[in-house]
């Protein structure tokens, strides 16, 4: 009954452990290893014209969404501009409005992104365009070819790529040339693209965005085809008919409109820039997070103050230690002195490291038992003789300490961070077990100490587990329940094994 | 390793895990614990069940009382000082006389002189709560000291053997005798280098020895072959181990007794967390006698019936080979 409990509640923790964890690393990225940096680009358009007499309203498409992409953060810079932000036909608008204005005017608006897999776009199918009014004998021209590339195709895919070739075919027929006779860009490209497309009754439209790569100026933007295949958005190369959207193709905006609308000013002139920098991801999941409001970042570690984070990212690492000694103890059955105070000693060796932290362990335990078996001859009771040990220990390290200052070792300094009360119990302890049971049982409890200690530094010392706990502390939650699993663990100990070996019976 | 754990889990050795889990936090209450740990506590109440228990000559409860030592031991020439909340045999103090020229120098077990201001140093260790489970101020027991029947004096190094016995829901379930060696410094106690020896519970015989998990036929130090002695009293033994659940409430329970040369079997202190190499002294893991008590278990019986259920089920699996 108890062992269903026990099973039932471990199974809740690490789930509840678990989901916050994926949580937090799938939907607010938050890193799984240290140090992981995302790169964020920031681009910069800066829009500039002469101003005219009367009012002004300048309107911008501003990038709606890419799939891969997330938007860090946005805004603008533009005195005395009114501002506001619309949705249109081909995605958001910045809408930038003023009464009067003298001279030249550059407005900004920047925009920082981050790229992440699980962005993805969520766009609603389209309803099936209607088809074009098309003069003659561009009517003709559009039906042919339509029925051509049908006939040659067998989805909306291929009737697309079938399409983009024969419009870039070298040596085009007759139709394709009618066609093109007024094709001068490529957005004008794109645009006959989509006509046609629209004419098959597929859902197709031009976008336009540019690459990123490091630090641009004038950035360039570039026409590319997205058509509806009835289930999802797809990318068309316009120029060779490749279904792909290169890697870091950022889309500004989409449909055939115009980037920009300038009522009242003249002159317009937009101009990219494009900065890659790179930034913490930790920075960026926490901003992610603020924005969409998720309080999960509230609890997380990042928000206290620099001092307090320091301080448990030592601390939460505790738990971990308490593991290795449940696991020590109850699974492979060593005996160590003191409940948690091999834990302790490896949160000391955290500082003095391990080969001088056993050393300094040592010298200092050996020092105490020595006083300490003098002081066994006063004859004193039992709490003023902890006393005077507790107090020879905090001696012995300022004695450390100098010694191993003059002779030039730093590293004897870090002597001062063993815990003294501790050291000075097992002392205690250690002698009484020397005196009744022998050097070998004492040595056996202290060498064990210091090995469960030794085994509890490494797992505590690992950094990746280390920044994992810290960015994830419900994983702790995980450890929980692997120590309840542990506590009603009724198996042999590992050591059992060999105690017992006399009773298999042959 | 797993190959071993099966073995070991078909031969039905019982682990510390397992009997932590299974019988210590099943079937001995916390509330309980006391009734065992304090051993001045156990004296008064296997003295209200009626069971044999040494004589108890003073207790030392405060620093202050540590000078009436002299006082209480005034009449007597041996005695056995021990922590009330002892555990594993620390701080047990055993006198065997007096100094012939100092009246104030008493003998240890080990023949070791030891002076009373020493004695009083160590009962004020007691009291201080050294050698306590909990490190709580404690309270020292004075208390006549055990003249061993000499049916062991063959296989004991000084000290004196005792017989420990597992009762399990009332049931004794498997016992051992615990025969002091130089190595145990006259102490009983497996962990210091007692030697101990699987008892066949249907006749009270000793079965082989088994000293620091492995088996010996011969005493290390007296060299005398530990098989094969019998036990006087066998009938008795087992019922007042039987009734050490009445005297305790405990499920799983180890009593130890001694046999006084004058006063027969005594019952010397009652564990609530019994060790486990009680199981390499007999050669057998314990599991099966305890799946056998939860099927005979009655609760209607006496200890004298207990005992006599369990010499009846439990004979050793050795027997045979022994006659």
């Amino acid at each position: 009954m108890t062992q269903r409990y026990v099973l039932v509640l471990a199974l809740l923790l690490t789930l509840v452990g678990l989901s916050m964890f994926v949580y937090k690393w799938q939907v607010l990225s938050f890193p799984l290893t240290e140090n992981q940096e995302t790169s964020v680009w920031t681009i910069e358009s800066s829009i500039s014209f002469d101003s005219g007499p009367g009012s002004i309203k300048v309107n911008l498409h501003i990038p709606t969404l890419t799939p891969g992409f997330r938007t860090l953060n946005e805004n603008s810079v533009s005195r005395g501009y009114g501002f506001s932000l619309n949705y249109g036909s081909g995605g958001r608008e910045a809408q930038w409005a003023i009464r009067r204005a003298d001279g030249r005017q550059t407005i900004y608006y920047r925009i920082s992104v981050f790229e992440d897999e699980s962005s993805e776009q969520a766009d609603t199918t389209p309803p099936f365009p209607p088809p074009p009014a098309i003069n003659e004998p561009f009517r003709t021209a559009v039906d042919v070819i339509v029925a051509e590339v049908r006939e040659h195709s067998a989805d909306t895919t291929s009737f697309t790529t079938e399409l983009l070739r024969r419009l870039n075919d070298p040596s085009p027929d007759p139709n394709v040339e009618l066609l093109m006779s007024d094709v001068e860009s490529d957005v004008d490209f794109v645009d006959v693209a989509t006509m046609m497309l629209a004419s098959a009754r597929i859902p197709a439209r031009m976008v336009r965005g540019f690459e990123l790569s490091g630090r641009q100026r004038n950035a360039d933007l570039e026409p590319w085809l997205e058509i509806h295949d009835g289930d999802r958005w797809r990318f068309f190369n316009p120029t060779t008919g490749e279904e792909n959207l290169p890697d870091r193709f950022f889309i500004w905006w989409r449909g055939n409109e115009q980037l920009i609308n300038v009522e009242g000013g003249s002159n317009v002139e937009v101009d990219f820039a494009v900065q890659e920098a790179h930034l913490d991801a930790v920075a960026i999941a926490k901003s992610q997070a603020a924005k969409s409001g998720a309080t999960m970042f509230d609890f997380s570690l990042y928000s206290l103050p620099i001092q307090t984070q320091a301080v448990y990212a030592v601390l939460l690492m505790i738990p971990i230690g308490a593991l290795v000694m449940v696991v020590m103890r109850n699974i492979v059955g060593i005996d160590a002195f003191g409940t948690f105070m091999p834990v302790l000693i490896a949160l000391a060796f955290r500082e003095t490291k391990l080969v001088w932290g056993i050393v300094l362990f040592t010298v200092l335990i050996a020092l105490g038992l020595s006083i300490r078996f003098l002081l066994e001859r006063l004859r004193l009771l039992l709490v003023p003789r902890l006393s005077a040990v507790l107090i020879v220990v905090v001696l012995l390290m300022l004695l450390i300490s100098f010694v191993s200052h003059k002779m030039g070792m730093e590293t004897g300094l870090s002597v001062a961070l063993f815990p003294m009360v501790i050291i000075a119990m097992t002392i205690e302890r250690m002698s009484v077990v020397w005196e009744e049971r022998g050097p070998v049982d004492a040595m056996r409890g202290g060498g064990g100490s210091l090995v469960v200690a030794t085994i509890a530094y490494i797992f505590m010392g690992l950094g990746w587990l280390e920044h994992l706990i810290f960015t994830f502390p419900e994983l702790l939650l995980i450890v929980l329940a692997l120590v309840l699993l542990a506590g009603r663990y009724t198996g042999y100990r590992l050591l059992e094994l060999g105690r017992f070996k006399a009773l298999i019976n042959n | 390793m797993f190959a071993t754990a099966r073995k070991l889990r078909e031969a039905g050795v019982l682990g510390l895990n397992e009997r932590n889990a299974e019988f210590i936090m099943r079937l001995n209450p916390r509330r309980l614990y006391p009734r065992v740990d304090d051993k001045a506590l156990t004296k008064q109440l296997a003295l209200e069940a009626g069971m044999a228990v040494p004589d108890l000559y003073g207790i030392i409860d405060n620093q202050g009382d540590v000078r009436r030592f002299g006082e209480i031991v005034a009449d007597h020439d041996s005695f056995v000082v021990k922590p009330a909340q002892g555990s594993g045999g620390d701080g047990i103090l055993v006198i065997t006389g007096r100094s012939k020229r100092k009246r104030d120098t008493f003998r240890r077990s080990s023949g070791l002189l030891i002076t009373e201001a020493e004695i009083a140093h160590h009962l004020s260790n007691i009291v201080s709560g050294q050698y306590s489970l909990s490190g709580n101020p404690d309270k020292a027991l004075i208390e006549y000291c055990v003249h061993f029947d000499p049916v062991f004096a063959e296989v004991s190094y000084q000290g004196v053997p005792d017989i420990r016995v597992i009762v399990y829901r009332g049931y004794p379930a498997m016992a051992m005798v615990r025969l002091p060696t130089r190595a145990s410094d006259g102490k009983a106690n497996l962990h210091q280098g007692a030697v101990g020896a699987g008892v066949d519970i249907a006749l009270g015989v000793t079965l082989n020895g088994v000293l620091q998990n492995e088996i010996v036929d011969d005493h290390p130090d007296t060299g005398a072959l530990i098989a094969g002695l019998e036990i006087p009293q066998w009938d008795f033994i087992l019922e007042s181990a039987a009734r050490g659940y009445e005297v305790s409430g405990l499920g799983y329970l180890g009593v130890d007794m001694v046999i006084d040369r004058d006063r027969g079997p005594l019952m010397l202190e009652m564990n609530a967390r019994p060790g486990l190499n009680i199981q390499i002294a007999n050669g057998i893991g314990i599991s099966a006698r305890i799946r056998r008590i939860d099927e005979i278990y009655d609760a209607e019986e006496t200890p004298a019936e207990r005992a006599a259920t369990a010499r009846r089920e439990f004979s050793a699996h050795r027997q045979l080979q022994m006659l």
